[in-house]
């Protein structure tokens, strides 16, 4: 048991009508993992974890969660799951404290048990002090993390996150990270899907990249960088970049390994920032602004569909 | 197709977890107790029937008289009275598993949340529709204590009722909560209404069926509020015969089509 996969999927395909949302997709996820899907929207990420949540039966493949079939046992191993819907759907009906009340009943906890994990989770996620108040008047960050203790609420071996912090302000996403970190730290497997790259980095210790219903890429944020980036990149925003970009990326060749010429800027690849910069002046090019940055996940999926990740 | 209608369920019955269904309900009651105004909604259903029976049963019957029904004579309200229990327990559940069950079902996205949990769509149905006949069974109840005091019926004759009017609920309950999962917005609930309201009129509410032309007769006796007028009407007459226990298993029947194709369109809808 300890060696099984909590997740295992061989060709794994979903299809609506003549729309294949996931097209044949493999997948293992270990026990005390945090494992990442990335993409953009319409990528096959909400797709495929509907089907590890349960709740959508795959059109072929082969799944299982937890060592079971998720169509046969799909209610021994829900039982197991804790799950953050992309969208929140808090009870409106109820109490911030009778949300968490309520669904731990839906795992069979007895009255006492559901309200001593309710006071515990509530703070976790620090929403001691709304506890007794409606769920409407709360703040984007704060619906989300009540969505998450709620997904905790049964101590669940495997938590699912649907774009955990999308639409979040930058204070409630690092306030949500740190909470997250935490659970991984306990040992708590984590899968989620982003289609932020700092977020990726941040929380996932394996990731994939999604495009088309397909993964393109597989490993951790560093290896994948390093095989799909270069160390350090350059941006350079010419004053008249808009509609000569690409003149000035043929002006850039041969500096540093690789150019990528985009709309409002030209990404310059290089393991020394600095010293491609450096060439950059030296060949008499006048950049309105510069930044030397370190590679991120963004620029290995721009490497691998040609598109940037912004919706 | 009638053995998959037969067999699915019996197999999606089988393994319902009641727990789980008192899990459903245990929400209901909580939302019951952190909203004031449900008990303004609860209030209100239980005087629309009675306002109906004390205007035409007690005011038309007046001039109406007593009326002999099956070789039998009684006063217009007698007869009035046992309807409107029939249809307080229709309306008072469907209210329930339409109005509310749709808000939770597509707006609310309740059901979205339950269903990520080990409660399957079976049991959503069935503890929703519980939940409903709870509400209904509260309405007629408070009626038939109405109806005993106004002489309209005997205690055994309520004792005898009152599981009727339950069965009555469940019956529109469950097919109540079909048609809720095909709803396509809240126009379609004015449909419903005109629906429910024509069944209202013409079950054999205010007057025999009998006294319509004989292809309205027969429409009549087609339609499920007709049954349960009649059901409920010959407990609290205390006429009862094979013909009750017929009435009864049209009802049952609207039961188990009801909830079975609720599940399997929650599941279809929900669970894609």
């Amino acid at each position: 048991m300890a060696d099984q996969p909590l997740i295992f999927a061989r060709d794994l395909v979903k299809r609506f009508g003549d729309f294949t949302a996931v097209d044949g997709i493999d997948l293992e996820v270990a026990p005390g993992e945090a494992f990442g899907f990335l993409g953009p929207n319409g990528a096959g990420k909400s797709s495929t974890m509907r089907m590890i949540g349960c709740v959508s039966v795959p059109t072929s493949g082969e799944l299982r969660i937890l060592g079971m079939d998720p169509v046969r046992d799909g209610t021994a191993i829900r039982a197991r799951l804790g799950v953050c819907p992309q969208l929140d759907n808090l009870d409106p009906d109820l109490t911030v404290r009778e949300n968490l009340t309520t669904y731990a009943r839906y795992f069979g906890l007895s009255r006492s048990e559901s309200h001593r994990r309710a006071d515990e989770l509530l703070e976790f996620v620090r929403l001691s002090d709304r506890a007794k108040g409606k769920v409407e008047p709360l703040s984007g960050g704060m619906k989300r993390r009540l969505t998450i203790a709620r997904a905790l609420v049964n101590e669940p071996d495997l938590v699912l996150l649907d774009e955990p912090t999308t639409g979040l302000d930058p204070q409630a996403r690092h306030l949500l990270w740190e909470r997250l970190f935490r659970l991984k730290q306990r040992g708590t497997t984590l899968v989620l899907t982003t289609h932020y790259m700092d977020e990726a980095e941040q929380l996932c210790d394996r990731l994939v990249v999604m495009d088309g219903g397909k993964i393109i890429a597989e490993g951790s944020p560093r290896s994948l960088i390093e095989t799909y980036s270069t160390a350090e990149v350059v941006e350079l925003r010419f004053p008249d970049g808009l509609d000569f970009n690409a003149d000035y990326a043929a002006k850039l060749a041969g500096v540093g390994e690789r150019i990528d010429p985009l709309p409002d800027r030209v990404l310059v690849y290089a393991d020394d920032g600095d010293a491609a910069l450096a060439e950059v002046h030296r060949r008499g090019l006048t950049p309105s602004t510069v930044l030397v940055r370190r590679s991120t996940l963004e620029d290995v999926f721009l490497q691998l569909t040609g598109r940037t990740l912004v919706d | 197709m009638l053995t998959t209608f037969v067999a699915s369920p019996a197999r999606a019955v089988g393994r319902v977890s009641p727990g789980r269904v008192g899990a459903v309900i245990n929400r209901n009651v909580g939302a019951l107790r952190s909203g004031p105004s449900y008990w303004v909604v609860l209030l209100s259903g239980f005087f629309e029937p009675v306002l109906y029976l004390l205007s035409i049963g007690v005011g038309v019957g007046a001039l109406v008289g007593d009326i002999t029904v099956g070789g039998r004579s009684m006063s217009y309200a007698a007869f009035v009275a046992p309807a409107m229990l029939a249809v307080s327990a229709m309306t008072g559940v469907l209210a329930e598993t339409t109005f509310n069950f749709f808000h939770k079902f597509k707006y609310a996205k309740t059901f979205e949340a339950v269903l990520a949990t080990p409660v399957r769509p079976i049991e959503l149905a069935v503890g929703e529709l519980v939940w409903a006949v709870v509400r209904g069974a509260v309405y007629t109840a408070a009626f038939l204590v109405v109806m005993v005091a106004m002489g309209l019926t005997t205690p055994g004759g309520a004792l005898a009722a009152f599981p009727a009017s339950v069965l009555v609920g469940l019956a529109f309950g469950a097919v109540g909560m079909a048609i809720s999962t095909l709803m396509r917005g809240w126009q379609d609930f004015d449909l419903m209404s005109v629906g429910q309201f024509a069944l209202f009129l013409f079950s054999g509410t205010f007057s025999p069926v009998q006294d319509y032309p004989l292809v309205m007769e027969v429409l009549i006796q087609v339609t499920p509020l007709y049954h349960a007028v009649e059901l409920v009407r010959g407990l609290c007459l205390g006429v009862v015969g094979l013909g009750s226990l017929g009435h009864a298993a049209y009802l049952a029947a609207m039961v188990v089509g009801g909830l079975w194709l609720a599940s399997r369109r929650l599941t279809r809808m929900l669970c894609v």
